[in-house]
């Protein structure tokens, strides 16, 4: 197939179509309204269902409902939005759902603005709201890379039982890029028996919960959730390694902003600087030992984290980095994005300092 | 050759389609292609702009800071992206609606009367096509054959009689480059 020119929603929302998504359930928010839209038009068309829920606390919890049904089901969202949206998110965590949850960041904190940014980091991979546990989140630098990775996140929530958030940020979803819709290989699924889809000749019911009043029994369960994100850890780690080869200077950036740091990559070049690049594609399984081995390299003075937020993935790079290489950052917020010229300003400024 | 090219002016202008025509034509030329819109709260009179990147190698940043090319429809867009346009760059201003020179000398200045020569070919909507005509002439960032292509793909059927507009405004743009 040959490639055509797709804008990030739309290409996010035929890519779950691709994967077999036949539930969407959804409220508007800027930027990432063409996904619903797009939803809206092409469900219908392959005998799927698509709802505009009242809110977004609807929309989460009919996600809810339809992943228990054992269907392939997704939502999306743009921070706020995503905010409403934890407390359905920690319930589908904890009762062990499958599920694709889109958040197309914008400028925060509360109403913020709706231009494009990274700040929602803590939220995505920290879990976002109460309890223990994680979602798997994936990053994609390009809208090509995007739709490889909706497609894919539909078999890592099926395969482990747990959501997964695609995040992104305005620029991905507002984009235009030329895209191809290769087939993604699909995983070896586990039939879904847990789905609660009448009792089909057997004797005990399927029920869905995520509540566990006995404090020893909640405990288990939550032991078995993390035996399940230990195995997340181990097989699901994607990142990145750009230029790191004598490297004084290691940058970690994702997304969108990555691209921007591999502009400022060339110019140091051209200004006799080596510098790399680790990008997380996963932010939760993190890289960490990616970033260990960069600390250990002799050439590296110093790592730079780069990203549209007040400094959130910094924490993550400095627990990999272990103390071992100082590490900097360097951000815009609110909106606005960091130019190349700025970033080989301060990497400049780092290296100056630590030589 | 990379070219980043900062595209700017009123909503309603065709800023955006132009920018996509030009990526979809780059596209089909086989070249990386990246079309990055200003968006929000823009309406019809509102300011718009979008960057696109047109280039053999793999496109980094999708944003432009420093451009190869400007192509400014009305005053607030000169006003703002005169001083991004890279030094020997070029700056193609909308001299129907912008009653201001170009304040540097490091960088090429063309001034197209887009939309009196849209006029003159019946419908103001067609000024962002004279732009475009005058901008692959300056640029080479595509032929007139592959927009044309493309625009033949998108007005087919009831609409395809719009096509000899579109191919006259792109040529008329071009003539306007010496």
């Amino acid at each position: 197939m040959a490639k055509e020119l797709w804008k990030g929603n739309e290409a996010i929302a035929e890519a779950a179509i691709k994967a077999g998504c036949r539930f969407f359930f959804g409220y508007p928010i800027t930027p990432q309204n063409e996904i619903p839209e797009y939803m809206s038009l092409r469900l219908p068309q392959v005998g799927g269902c698509f709802l505009q829920a009242e809110s977004e606390v609807a929309a989460i919890n009919m996600v809810y409902g339809a992943a228990g049904a054992g269907a392939r089901v997704m939502t999306s969202s743009s921070s706020p939005g995503i905010s409403l949206k934890q407390e359905g998110i920690t319930y589908i965590a904890g009762a062990e759902l499958p599920c694709v949850i889109v958040n197309i960041v914008r400028g925060g904190p509360g109403l913020g603005g709706i231009q494009p940014a990274q700040s929602d980091y803590f939220q995505a991979t920290k879990g976002g709201g109460h309890g223990d546990y994680h979602l798997v989140v994936l990053a994609p630098d390009s809208i090509q890379e995007a739709v490889n990775l909706v497609q894919e996140a539909f078999d890592i929530a099926d395969q482990y039982r747990n959501p997964v958030m695609i995040l992104g940020d305005g620029m991905i979803g507002q984009m235009m890029e030329p895209v191809e819709f290769t087939e993604v290989k699909r995983r070896q699924l586990p039939e879904k028996t847990w789905a609660t889809t009448g009792l089909r000749g057997r004797k005990e019911h399927n029920i869905i919960n995520s509540l566990f009043i006995d404090p020893a029994a909640c405990e288990q369960h939550n032991l078995k959730i993390f035996e399940k994100y230990a195995q997340i850890e181990k097989n699901e780690i994607k990142v990145e390694e750009y230029n790191l080869e004598g490297a004084e200077i290691v940058f970690a950036a994702y997304g969108t902003v990555a691209r921007i740091v591999k502009n400022a990559i060339k110019a140091l070049e051209k200004d006799g600087i080596k510098a790399g690049l680790i990008r997380p594609i996963t932010l939760w399984p993190f890289p960490k030992a990616n970033f260990l081995k960069a600390a250990e390299m002799p050439s590296v003075k110093a790592f730079l984290s780069v990203e549209m937020s007040m400094g959130q993935m910094v924490e993550d790079v400095e627990l990999s980095v272990k103390g071992k290489k100082p590490v900097y950052f360097y951000g815009r917020t609110g909106g606005m994005v960091p130019t190349p010229k700025a970033i080989v300003e301060e990497a400049k400024k780092i290296l100056g300092g630590a030589k | 050759m990379t070219h980043q090219i900062i595209m700017a002016g009123f909503g309603g202008q065709g800023v955006m389609s132009m920018g996509k025509i030009l990526a979809e034509a780059g596209l089909k030329e086989g070249k990386n292609v990246s079309w990055l819109p200003s968006y929000g709260p823009e309406m019809r009179g509102g300011t718009a702009n979008c960057s696109v990147i047109i280039s053999d190698e793999p496109i980094g940043a999708p944003t432009v800071t420093e451009a190869t090319t400007a192509i400014v429809m009305n005053r607030p867009s000169l006003d703002k992206f005169e001083k991004d346009v890279l030094p020997g760059g070029h700056l193609l201003i909308n001299s129907s609606l912008i009653d201001r020179k170009a304040t540097r000398d490091d960088i090429n200045v063309y001034y197209i009367p887009a939309n009196e020569i849209a006029d003159e070919l019946g419908t103001g909507k067609i000024a962002n096509m004279v732009m475009l005509g005058a901008f692959i002439k300056v640029t080479n960032a595509a032929k007139e054959d592959t927009i044309m292509e493309y625009i033949a793909e998108v007005f087919s059927g009831k609409n395809a009689d719009i096509i000899p507009l579109n191919k006259e405004a792109l040529k008329r743009g071009a003539d306007c480059i010496k």
